[in-house]
């Protein structure tokens, strides 16, 4: 029992479960996402987790839909194409459209089924989302690609922190224990390419992650799981 | 129907609420459930969205839809319900519906419909209530935005006595059913209808009842939510992260 360690109980952010209409704060500090406020009070308008930081209360949601934001990498699987676009589904209550501008090639007017097609599966960015809520996405970025091959999992994307890890962190783990490449899409899509069963494995990893998210010490027991299957590194 | 001790038929006071159990998030492939038990009436609620509304000339490119469907199972009730949408199940899906519209962020999710159904699996009075009861408990469940959880009861009149919740026996042998819907921290109503009569009086009395039983579903409600999402321990460190 250290000092550093009764601190750290301390500094802790207090965790509480709150749903719609609680009552967060009654004025001291600003409304973040998840809530609303009437009359100065402040109120969680979401089921999820309360935190307080830098003077902002938000409500970290525990479930719920994939809102596109700008700038979120995610992982979208082409559903139709136009004579100068391709339609993406990003796993949210909104289709997007790719415009042959955003791609990395230089694709002739009709001519887009001969880059992508029905069925194809990109890493792929959210290029603008406008007030009512009509997406774009852009593969114009380094890195943004046609992901060939692998599997493709889904996760609720409230998850996609756990999984990622405090600085990517877990996802680190996962990689370096079971060798495989791993993209986890803002969306809650995860791509995974690697040795067969060593993909069975980060998947049965990824999905304890999913099912004890809201749990401590979540990274030691992942390790543990992995440790189990690979022996210590 | 009320004996000399001033109680009803199945034992209760006049203003007892029936038994009441609530779950949240029983159903794996919605996006979100909650199942009711409540006296002798058993609903299920599902909730799936928001998602793209079809058909497509019912979006509203400034908000949300929230579109209910109240179903009663053929086994439901005693005699064999023919099933299918007929005129009562139209007009329950409509006014839940209206209910939930109220109290969730539409504004949030442009173009969108959540919907919501609600299955009543087995019926004894009183299931709009339980319906809608179920039903705001299942949006929570689903991670949508919204004002508040929304409690529903019924008051009644039996016997020229103004009582909370009837069931089968009151409801079809009573003088008046009055369902209601509030949000108990702002006292707003969200939905009160009334079949039968009453005088001012007792609608005032019955009213002040069923706001009172509010409450105590209200809590039942939450407290659905906090145990299915009862939080072991706690993490925030562990927060944050892009993609790959």
């Amino acid at each position: 029992m250290t000092n550093d360690n009764i601190n750290r109980e301390v500094q802790r952010p207090v965790r509480e479960l709150v749903v719609p209409g609680d009552l967060l704060d009654t004025g001291k500090l600003k409304a973040g996402n998840g809530t609303y406020v009437v009359d100065g009070n402040i109120y969680a308008s979401q089921l999820g987790i309360k935190s307080v930081r830098s003077n902002y209360v938000n409500v970290i949601p525990l479930g719920g839909r994939y809102i596109p934001h700008q700038g979120d990498t995610v992982i979208g699987k082409v559903i139709d194409l136009g004579p100068s676009n391709w339609l993406v589904d990003i796993n949210s209550p909104y289709p997007a459209p790719l415009h042959v501008n955003e791609v990395p090639w230089r694709v002739e007017f009709g001519d887009t089924a001969r880059y992508l097609y029905v069925g194809d599966v990109l890493l792929s960015k959210i290029l603008i989302v406008d007030e009512t809520k009509r997406v774009q996405v852009t593969m114009k970025e380094p890195g943004l690609r046609k992901l060939q091959g692998g599997q493709i999992i889904d996760i609720s994307h409230s998850k996609v922190p756990r999984v990622i890890g405090k600085g990517g962190s877990m996802i680190q783990m996962i990689k370096s224990y079971t060798n495989c490449r791993i993209f986890v899409g803002q969306n809650g899509r995860i791509w995974l390419d690697g040795e067969i069963d060593n993909i069975v494995y980060a998947i049965r990893a990824i999905r304890m992650i999913e099912e004890e998210a809201q749990t401590m010490r979540l990274t030691e027991r992942v390790k543990e799981y992995l440790e189990s299957v690979f022996g210590s590194e | 129907m009320i004996d000399e001790n001033g109680l009803r038929l199945d034992g209760r006071k006049s203003n007892e609420l029936r038994p009441i159990k609530i779950e949240a998030g029983v159903l794996k492939r919605a996006d979100g459930s909650a199942y009711v038990e409540w006296g002798k009436n058993k609903v299920m609620a599902a909730v799936y969205g928001p998602r793209e509304c079809h058909p497509r000339h019912l979006q509203d490119p400034a908000k949300g839809l929230v579109r209910c469907k109240y179903n009663m199972i053929a086994f439901s009730v005693s005699d064999r319900k023919r099933p299918g949408p007929d005129r009562r199940s139209v007009e329950i899906s409509k006014i839940i519906s209206e209910a939930l519209e109220y109290v969730v962020f539409t504004e949030q999710f442009p173009r969108t419909s959540i919907d919501v159904y609600v299955e009543v699996l087995q019926a004894n009075a009183g299931t709009r209530c339980a319906g809608l009861t179920a039903a705001s408990v299942a949006l929570a469940d689903a991670g949508i935005p919204m004002r508040d959880i929304v409690p529903s009861v019924a008051v009644g009149k039996i016997d020229d006595t103004v009582v909370l919740d009837l069931n089968k026996e009151e409801d079809n042998f009573g003088q008046a059913d009055v369902p209601m819907a509030i949000i108990p921290r702002t006292g707003e109503v969200l939905l009160l209808q009334m079949d039968g009569h009453m005088t001012y009086g007792e609608l005032q009395q019955a009213f002040d009842m069923g706001f009172e039983a509010a409450q105590t579903i209200y809590d039942l409600q939450k407290d659905a939510l906090k145990r299915r999402y009862a939080v072991e321990g706690a993490v925030d460190e562990e927060e944050n992260g892009e993609e790959e």
